[in-house]
C-alpha cells in the first residue's frame, strides 16, 4: 500500500507529529507542553511556507 | 543511629527500583516508541509518542521511502542508518520484512526516507525523556 501526499500535506503531517514529540519531551508541565508544541508547529509550517514563497520570489 | 539504619533500609529498595527503571525504560522505549513512558504510567504522553513516531515511520514506508542499512559506505548513508536505527523495533521489523528497499525515484519517496530518519531521531529524544523521568529529573 502506498500513499501519495502533496508537498504541503507532507509538511503538515511532519510538522504535526514532530511538534507533538517536541512538546512532550522539551517541557515539564502539560500546559507548557501544549504551548511549546503549538509554537513548534507554527514555526515548522510557517518556516516551510516562508521558504516556499522566498523560492518563488527568487525564481521570478 | 537506629533511625538512620531504618531510613537506609527504606530508601535502598526505592533507589534500586529507580536504577532498574533507568535501564529498562530507555531500552523498551527504544524498541517500542513511547513504551518507556507507558511503563512509568505516563499514559497520555506514551500514547502520543507511540502514535506520532509510529505514524511518521509508517507513513515514510508507505511513501516508498528508503531504509538504510549498516553497511552503507557513504557517510550520508551511515548518518541515515543512525537515524533509522532510532526507530528500534519498527526498523528491525522493516528490515526483516525487506521493506524500504526501493530506490528513491521521486520527491515523495525522498520525503518518506526523511520521515523515517526523523522518526528514529525523535525516538532517541523520547528515550532520553523516559530516562530523565526514570531518574527523577523530570515529572
Amino acid at each position: 500500500m502506498t500513499v501519495q501526499l502533496t508537498h504541503f500535506s507532507a509538511a503538515f503531517v511532519f510538522a504535526l507529529f514532530a511538534s507533538i514529540v517536541f512538546g512532550i519531551t522539551h517541557r515539564e508541565t502539560s500546559r507548557d507542553m501544549i504551548r511549546y508544541g503549538l509554537y513548534c508547529f507554527v514555526m515548522f509550517l510557517g518556516g516551510a511556507l516562508a521558504a516556499g514563497w522566498a523560492m518563488w520570489l527568487v525564481r521570478r | 543511629m537506629a533511625n538512620s539504619t531504618t531510613a537506609k533500609t527504606k530508601i535502598e529498595p526505592a533507589q534500586q527500583s529507580a536504577s532498574t527503571m533507568a535501564v529498562i525504560a530507555p531500552a523498551i522505549g527504544w524498541l517500542i516508541p513511547g513504551a518507556g513512558h507507558l511503563i512509568q504510567r505516563r499514559w497520555i504522553r506514551g500514547m502520543l509518542l507511540l502514535i506520532s513516531i509510529g505514524a511518521l515511520f509508517v507513513l515514510g514506508l508507505m511513501m516508498q521511502g528508503h531504509i538504510y542499512k549498516a553497511n552503507g559506505g557513504d557517510i550520508l548513508d551511515i548518518l541515515g542508518f543512525i537515524g533509522d536505527l532510532g526507530a528500534g523495533g519498527m526498523y528491525i521489523a522493516t528490515l526483516a520484512m525487506n521493506g524500504g528497499q526501493g530506490a528513491i525515484a521521486f520527491a515523495i519517496a525522498d520525503y518518506g526516507t526523511k520521515f523515517m530518519i526523523v522518526a528514529g531521531l525523535l525516538n532517541f529524544i523520547a528515550v532520553a525523556d523516559a530516562y530523565h523521568i526514570a531518574i527523577g529529573k523530570k515529572q
